[in-house]
């Protein structure tokens, strides 16, 4: 392609910058101008074929269908339930999505899943117009237990899990913690004792802060060890 | 502080603070300081100190101000009571009222609000210390906490002022300055667009002086523009490192 791009694979860009001219599209986070594609967030530039898009360093959670999100019950309403998915918008759980059998008139939705309870969900339906849409149906799904709830970036979600999950399932297999993690960013930690618990929740919070750190895997194992003194 | 009088402010070219007449104030800005906030800078412009905070974008609340179309702009420029000489009363006042809205107006072109509909996002400014041309410090400030914060924009936003001082044009005028000199014209400019989103004026120019003006705060938005992105640039670089380490893995969740 002889046509002009301004930035490199992985360059850090500000909102504004001018990333393409000519025949590129503009994917996540970039926009188009007349003939020029330009930056809309902070980040770093990801090319694909003719597709330039900038992979966000911060960010809150967005709902997109398909994603599996931990959230916060609201309210009980008439046929379903209020759920607080930490996304700019309150999520709906309509109880014909859920396993429970009767009718929904017939019931008092709050003896199913009342205020304040977890849950494990999956966005079915979500497209700006309206409040996205959950479903409780699929492997996995339904109400999340945890001792802990620990709020992270949902971008640095990716981090926490690891290549082939390879941080997560290192701090499971050091804490014998049993951890649960949302794409919105909530991940649930519970341990059989107190202490395992809080190392978890302190090394969750330390790959939050030092997600940009190269071999964190390795000092958040060491630093895990030493904590439960193994 | 001596009396001043008008005369002061000029002598041989040099103002009382020692800058020529186009020179900025010394500018040092600052991304990501709040912990709460979704988005933080603060920013000092001279003797101006100010914090600015961002949340969203956010459920809006009351549900009545949300647009079914794009997200609620709120803004609020507050000076805190220790910031001026005199006590200043905590509560809005007219002209604090007037500049969120201006500093509202001047932000929305640049926000992609219509990515988020019926949402609010909400811009605190903080005053701590004010000595002149907060406004367009506030902005300055506001657009790098919008930035952090991970809202979408079609720009930065970048402002300065230019004013008239003993009959001489004079960039960014300090309070002494403001309060002695005969104009001061704020301005707020995009300049991937090339578009002033906030331009005011009290006192007089001529058209000269105007035109003149005009171009001098553009060419120094553009200088104050390049210190945002590096502020920006600063705080993100070493993150940029971690999607190196990651190989772009995309999101999934454990169940």
């Amino acid at each position: 392609m002889g046509v002009p791009l301004f930035v490199n694979r992985r360059d850090v860009v500000t909102p504004g910058d001018l990333l393409a001219e000519g025949e590129f599209q503009p994917g996540e986070n970039a926009l188009r101008e007349g003939n020029r594609i330009y930056a809309s967030k902070v980040g770093l530039v990801d090319v694909e074929g003719d597709r330039i898009s900038v992979v966000p360093l911060k960010g809150c959670y967005f709902p997109k269908p398909g994603d599996l999100v931990i959230g916060r019950i609201v309210e009980a309403g008439l046929t379903g339930w209020e759920v607080d998915i930490f996304a700019p918008y309150p999520a709906l759980l309509p109880m014909s999505e859920t396993y429970t059998r009767g009718h929904a008139s017939k019931t008092d939705l709050s003896t199913i899943f009342s205020t304040g309870d977890l849950v494990m969900a999956k966005v079915i339906a979500f497209d700006r117009t309206r409040d996205p849409l959950l479903t409780l149906k699929g492997p996995g799904l339904g109400k999340a237990f945890g001792n802990r709830l620990v709020r992270i970036s949902p971008i640095k979600i990716p981090r926490l899990i690891g290549r082939k999950g390879s941080m997560i399932n290192m701090l499971k297999r050091e804490t014998g913690c049993r951890i649960t993690v949302g794409q919105n960013g909530i991940v649930l930690v519970s341990g059989r004792d107190d202490k395992s618990e809080r190392v978890a929740v302190e090394a969750i919070y330390r790959i939050e802060r030092e997600a940009h750190t190269q071999g964190l895997t390795d000092g958040i194992e060491e630093m895990m060890r030493r904590e439960l003194g193994r | 502080m001596p009396q001043l009088s008008p005369e002061d402010l000029l002598r041989d070219g040099i103002r009382v603070d020692g800058r020529r007449w186009n020179d900025l104030r010394p500018i040092r800005m600052e991304v990501g300081v709040l912990d709460k906030a979704d988005g933080s800078a603060y920013i000092e412009h001279g003797k101006n100190k100010i914090l600015v905070a961002v949340y969203g974008p956010r459920e809006a609340h009351p549900k009545h101000i949300a647009l079914p179309d794009r997200a609620t702009i709120k803004c609020r420029y507050h000076m805190a009571p220790f910031s001026v000489e005199e006590r200043k009363s905590p509560a809005p006042s007219r002209r604090e009222i007037e500049i969120s809205k201006v500093i509202r107006e001047a932000l929305e072109p640049a926000i992609l609000s219509e990515y988020y509909p019926r949402t609010s996002i909400d811009i605190f400014i903080e005053v701590l210390q004010s000595d002149g041309g907060s406004r367009c410090a506030g902005i300055n400030g506001a657009s790098l906490a919008l930035a952090d914060a991970g809202i979408p924009m079609r720009d930065l936003v970048a402002a300065c002022a230019v004013g008239k001082i003993a009959g001489q044009l004079a960039l960014d005028l300090s309070d002494a300055e403001d309060k002695l000199g005969e104009a001061d014209m704020p301005v707020a400019y995009m300049p991937t667009y090339d578009s002033v989103t906030l331009l005011q004026m009290d006192g007089s120019f001529t058209h000269d002086e105007f035109a003149a003006g005009l171009e001098l705060a553009v060419e120094n938005c553009k200088k104050i523009y390049q210190m945002q992105k590096d502020a920006l640039r600063k705080q993100y670089i070493e993150a940029g490192k971690e999607a190196v380490a990651e190989g772009g893995a995309g999101p999934k969740a454990v169940i």
